[in-house]
């Protein structure tokens, strides 16, 4: 797996990993305070204004990595120090205005906010709706928009300024998609981590060996092997304790197969696969509700299976979504899945358990059909469903879907739906940009990850998706 | 009596669902389906040498369809007493 985007996960992962070693050797709750200034020791550099605050941060972070399991129906937290309190002023005029003859930006405004002071435009923010069509306009690139980057990234409007200055989430409205903390380039905002007892449930098998570790992996896992094999990664995943490692996207080639019938049935239905998404439709658009398929997620379907299989199995579900941390904590589900670690999660097991990728026998990964796979990016859902539809002979010439890449797109189609003026009668809701591989639990983004997957899921052995099925049928 | 064929991704590559539709064809050609339970099961953690099953606590690995007659003969009937 290779490392990472920014240099906020490498922070992260240096703090995870501290607290994974002593949740190891069982001393974490005697080393707490010992862990910023491990990470942070006299005369370390730090970007923060000294050295003590650094150290404040990562005691937050500290705290947030020892949540446990419970009820949080958000998991998405803002360190309110570590927030650098962004200026956030809207449209201005930068220094690139020349004054000109033109003038577009007065011309285009539709409110008459921008007038001309000392040769230059000046927008009246009394009169200021942020339109952002002089921006369009300007030649010069001489207006520029201080949005604050979390409040960019939150695209449902979750995020705002506190009266202290600092971001603060609306839990009504906070979807746990995990954009805001992917964004933020302070670090300030960071998901929960249930880390220590995905460690707890290996180290116990270890000693007791009555329960053995499951490894639930999400088929974005394709898009996050680019510094070794997908096939060296899972034999580091069974390194580190896990009794083996099944694709989550058998339980997608399930649910594609029983959305199938669901939708043949229904005719009108949206996925129940995002939780970002459903959380979404659940919270803004109620009356929609009825609409989501009855399926529970590939994550659940398959921790189901496992479970009913293997009485005394742990389930950990690993995966790109910090979503997917609220979902397996639902009552509904909670019988299915144990813990939940996203892939930036997994990177600090391996480094606590100290993986040496060099002398790793491969092992194969290799349950689900290329269209489970293709779950991990959008459109993949569609496409799967229209194949489900095709292989249980129903008819496909009236499905008529709406792919919804990231969550305006999804709130654009529920928005027609709900008045009943939406077109298509199947909407493919995923919360991220490009679906899973967007998802904020990954190492790594980067453009080539939807063909990384495509040719991932090509290369399953089974080609269809009641072949894989079938065997789940005993 | 319950056998349980693993369909981890080294068994399901070597073949899990043909061992699988196997003994569904000699449990209804012995007509033994009120003696034994048919299930798959992920991983018996045996991931190196052919498809591997478990007759209730017992593991037996190496199946494909070339052992599969000898192994039905040495370990399952004996096992139901017959």
């Amino acid at each position: 797996m290779s490392r990472f985007d920014s240099n906020i996960q490498v922070v992260k992962n240096e703090l995870l990993t501290a607290v994974c070693h002593y949740a190891r050797e069982g001393s974490l709750m005697q080393n707490l305070h010992e862990i910023p200034k491990e990470i942070m020791p006299k005369g370390a550099h730090t970007a923060r204004c000294c050295i003590y605050k650094g150290r404040a941060i990562l005691s937050e972070r500290v705290a947030l990595a020892l949540t446990t399991k419970g009820a949080y129906d958000s998991v998405i937290e803002v360190i309110d120090i570590a927030c650098d309190d962004c200026p956030e002023s809207g449209f201005e005029i930068n220094e690139n205005c020349r004054g000109c003859l033109a003038h577009r930006c007065i011309d285009v405004c539709p409110k008459d906010a921008i007038e001309v002071v000392n040769k230059k435009a000046h927008i009246n923010k009394d009169k200021c709706v942020d339109c952002g069509k002089c921006q369009a306009a300007c030649p010069f690139s001489a207006v520029t928009n201080r949005v604050r980057p979390c409040e960019q990234a939150c695209k449902i409007g979750a995020i705002s300024k506190s009266p202290t200055g600092e971001a603060q989430i609306d839990r009504a409205k906070c979807i746990s998609c995990g954009a805001c903390a992917y964004q933020c380039p302070f670090g300030a905002i960071s998901d929960r981590s249930f880390l220590t007892e995905t460690i707890e449930l290996l180290e116990y098998q270890k000693q007791h060996g009555d329960r053995p570790v499951f490894a639930l992996v999400a088929p974005t896992i394709a898009s996050q092997c680019t510094e070794h094999s997908l096939t060296q990664v899972v034999a580091a995943i069974k390194q580190c304790g896990f009794h083996a490692v099944i694709e989550a996207a058998l339980g997608a080639d399930i649910v594609a197969d029983m959305e199938a019938r669901e939708w043949a049935e229904a005719g009108f239905l949206t996925n129940s696969c995002c939780p970002a998404y459903v959380e979404y439709v659940e919270r803004f658009f109620p009356e929609l509700k009825q609409y989501i398929s009855h399926s529970p997620s590939p994550m659940v379907v398959m921790g189901r299976i496992l479970k009913e299989r293997h009485p005394d199995a742990k389930v950990v579900f690993i995966g790109p979504c910090t979503a997917k941390k609220v979902e397996f904590q639902k009552q509904a589900f909670k019988d299915a899945i144990d813990n939940v670690i996203t892939f930036e999660e997994l990177q600090a097991v391996f480094d606590c358990y100290q993986i040496d990728f060099d002398h790793l026998d491969d092992s194969p990964l290799d349950q689900a059909s290329y269209f489970g796979r293709i779950f991990a990016r959008s459109g993949g859902l569609t496409t799967a469903l229209n194949q489900a539809m095709i292989e249980n002979q129903l008819e496909t010439s009236t499905l008529k879907p709406v792919i919804c890449d990231g969550i305006e797109e999804c709130r654009m189609a529920l928005l027609k739906a709900s008045r009943g003026v939406l077109k298509e009668n199947f909407i493919e809701g995923m919360a991220c940009v490009s679906g899973c591989i967007g998802g904020a639990g990954n190492v790594t983004h980067g453009p080539k990850e939807r063909a990384q997957v495509d040719r991932y899921a090509a290369q399953a052995m089974e080609k269809k998706i009641l072949d894989t099925i079938r065997i789940m049928k005993q | 009596m319950k056998i349980f064929v693993c369909v981890g991704s080294s068994c399901h590559l070597k073949g899990s669902y043909h061992i699988l539709e196997a003994f569904k064809q000699a449990v209804s050609e012995n007509q033994l389906e009120d003696q034994i339970v048919l299930s798959a099961a992920f991983c018996l953690g045996q991931c190196r040498d052919g498809v591997s099953i478990k007759l209730d606590d017992e593991i037996v690995t190496g199946l494909s369809l070339e052992t599969f007659d000898q192994i039905w003969q040495t370990k399952v009937l004996p096992a139901l007493g017959n």
